[in-house]
């Protein structure tokens, strides 16, 4: 074991001096992306410098926290403890890939034949921003192994698990890529579960090719310690759907960030999510829909479940380009507050250059609605259930929006474990 | 037996019920009738607990116990029931769900073992035939996208089920035509027992032509201004409700 490393930005590029070698992958890359790091640091975490994709969600206590430094295969807690961890992972009988603190573990695992490693194959994909983004850039740096999940074409891969564990301490940014091809099929539920206090840091960049169909379920259900720091960039091809939905239970301060460039005509991106968050948890949702060819269609809703003193935020820009004309876009971010401390922040953003489109955005902040409440307690319903029922049905039209029923019962059966710990 | 003394209550700081005085013995079905803006829905919303009305005086028990000092769930456990003029939507919630649940939660309340789906189910079915309503009612959201008569009779399976001891039907007539009334009567009828009542609000007589009441009253202006028999509500259809208010007054 060495020394333990500084704290904030400097400790990860401490790291980063200590691994570039051993590291797979060009370093031409890295040593870029680490140079984009080093001047942006964590966003909030400078005094005086902010960002306004930044905006409501500062890393600043992030910056503080020091992290395990080694890398890799030696995961800090025992695998009775994983395997703990890993019963709060939904069964659907697919093939499962497991990583613990960004690494593949192989004896977890049951992938299928079309599995890579990034830390074999390095792939640091074409879409992502290191320069702009300066997480993607901490995970450019550092990302040790990921998972390259390439469907060949007209071939209907089915439903797999990708789960990631994180350990107490552990600092993690795995480097994934899906890749679809012309007229593939693929489900991917994507797990995030943890212990303790510890950095998930993953980008994944996903290609829909031609015709194809990816459905893109997420289950973030981070320990309460956790920085959850997701960034995701989606390619989608001609006639193909990109159909996303992230559910948001767990970790300290949260982020989804999503970025879908439209890029032939007719291609669909849906991007939904729920999140649900109590005590103090921060949760972000943030996302770019570029729209860059005719006749795409891109839906987003976004539904917030907030309570005690927890704060959701809701970014949403849609961009739609001048030839994308015939442009079909739809953004909405509801939100309920439980509690009077509770706190939603929600920035819709338009930006159409193109004359003949259909776009329309929208945000719903509200309590839970007193005739209701009064009907379901005139019929003999206790106050305390009565809420639950609402808040339940509110939760449920944002889970309609999950089309694969596996997927949908998946994502309902961990919403339900959420409430009996709300309850315990 | 419903019992009321005096009640007075307001919203926002106005006075809408100005002294009620009432009873309701077991077994007895009573009108209520009056014009628009007497207090008849107040009346019905104060008696089954919704907040935003305040009682400013008076009382209510209901079989021995203050109505007034229970929790509209326990109101519901005790026996009371309200059928909505304007029933509520409830997207996201499905019927049968929602309607076990309420069976369950009176139930446990009332120190009864709850039904399991298929036990209630079996109940629902039954009730919802009895009620001629088409069987996917159960299926939908409560509410949602259901005609208004398919609300009201939505309403009258809600009290099928529940078996309340009083019941309070608040204009459950209006909107219905001919078919849908004598459906909403008949479930009412089938409901009447010795310890049964019923608070039956409308504004027409056609209702009580086939839900005979025992008593008629009438409300204007926050307090019941005539009390009287079935023929009471015949003579208000003929002459209106401006003769008997202009008496009262």
């Amino acid at each position: 074991m060495t020394a333990p490393l500084p704290s904030g930005a400097a400790g990860f590029l401490a790291r980063y001096a200590a691994l570039r070698d051993v590291l797979p992958g060009d370093p031409a890359l890295r040593d870029a992306a680490a140079d984009a790091f080093r001047t942006g640091g964590f966003p909030g975490a400078t005094r005086g410098r902010r960002s306004e994709a930044w905006k409501y969600t500062s890393l600043r206590p992030l910056a503080d926290l020091r992290f395990q430094s080694q890398l890799g295969d030696a995961s800090l807690l025992a695998d009775d403890a994983i395997t703990a961890l890993l019963a709060r992972v939904p069964t659907l009988d697919a093939p499962r890939i497991v990583f613990v603190d960004g690494a593949y573990h192989a004896e977890l695992s049951t992938p299928p034949a079309w599995f890579a490693r990034f830390a074999e194959q390095p792939d640091f994909g074409t879409l992502t921003w290191p320069d702009r983004e300066p997480l993607v850039a901490l995970n450019t740096m550092l990302a040790a192994d990921g998972a390259l999940l390439h469907v060949p074409e007209d071939t209907d891969a089915g439903v797999v698990e990708l789960v990631h564990v994180s350990t107490d301490g552990a600092a993690a940014h795995p480097r994934h890529c899906i890749r679809l091809g012309a007229n593939a099929r693929l489900t991917v539920l994507d797990v995030a579960i943890g212990s303790g206090s510890y950095l998930h840091n993953p980008v994944t960049e996903v290609h829909v090719g031609a015709g194809a169909t990816l459905t893109h379920a997420r289950l973030q259900d981070e320990a309460p310690g956790a920085f959850h720091l997701a960034t995701t960039y989606a390619g989608i091809a001609g006639d193909a759907t990109y159909d996303s939905f992230t559910l948001t239970l767990g970790g300290r301060v949260a982020r989804n960030e999503v970025h879908t460039l439209l890029a032939a005509p007719r291609a669909t991106a849906h991007l939904n999510g729920a999140q649900l968050l109590t005590g103090s948890q921060h949760a972000d949702f943030t996302s770019v829909v570029r729209h860059e060819a005719p006749s795409c269609v891109s839906r987003q809703t976004v539904k917030n479940v907030l309570n005690d003193h927890a704060r959701g935020v809701f970014q949403g820009r849609i961009e739609v380009a001048r030839v994308a004309q015939k442009t079909d876009g739809y953004q909405m971010n509801q939100a309920l507050l439980l509690s009077p401390d509770a706190e939603i922040d929600s920035k819709p953003e338009l930006e159409i250059f193109a004359d003949d489109v259909k776009c329309s955005h929208g945000a719903t902040v509200g309590e839970l609605d007193v005739e209701q409440l009064f009907y379901l307690r005139s019929r003999g319903i206790p106050d305390a259930e009565a809420r639950a029922i609402l808040v339940r049905a509110f939760l449920a039209e944002a889970l309609d929006a999950v089309t694969q029923e596996t997927v949908r019962a998946a994502l309902e059966a961990s919403v339900e474990r959420w409430w009996e710990r709300q309850a315990a | 037996m419903l019992e009321i003394r005096g009640l007075a209550a307001s919203i926002n700081d106005k006075p809408i019920l100005k002294g009620i005085d009432l009873t309701v013995p077991e077994g007895e079905i009573h009108a209520i009738m009056g014009p628009n803006g007497s207090g008849k829905s107040t009346l019905a919303y104060v008696l089954s607990g919704r907040e935003e009305f305040d009682v400013t005086g008076g009382t209510a028990s209901f079989n021995g116990a203050d109505l007034l000092a229970m929790e509209p769930e326990e109101r519901a456990a005790a026996g009371v029931f309200l059928a909505f003029q304007a029933p509520i939507e409830l997207p996201g919630v499905n019927n049968a769900n929602f309607l076990r649940t309420a069976l369950n939660a009176i139930r446990r309340a009332r120190g009864e073992s709850e039904l399991d789906a298929v036990q209630f189910l079996k109940l629902a079915r039954a009730e919802a035939k009895r009620l001629a309503m088409p069987e996917d009612m159960l299926k939908r959201n409560v509410n949602v996208g259901f005609s208004g008569g398919e609300k009201k009779r939505n309403e009258v399976l809600q009290m099928a089920i529940l078996r309340p001891k009083l019941a309070i039907l608040d204009e459950t007539d209006s909107g219905l035509d001919i078919d849908a009334l004598k459906i909403v009567a008949d479930g009412v009828n089938a409901l009447r027992a010795p310890d049964f009542s019923a608070l039956v609000i409308t504004h027409h007589q056609r209702l009580l032509d086939h839900l005979v009441p025992d008593r008629v009253h009438v409300l204007a202006h926050g307090r019941i201004i005539r009390s009287g028999g079935p023929e009471l509500a015949r003579e208000l259809e003929k002459s209106g409700y401006a003769q008997v208010v202009a008496e009262a007054a």
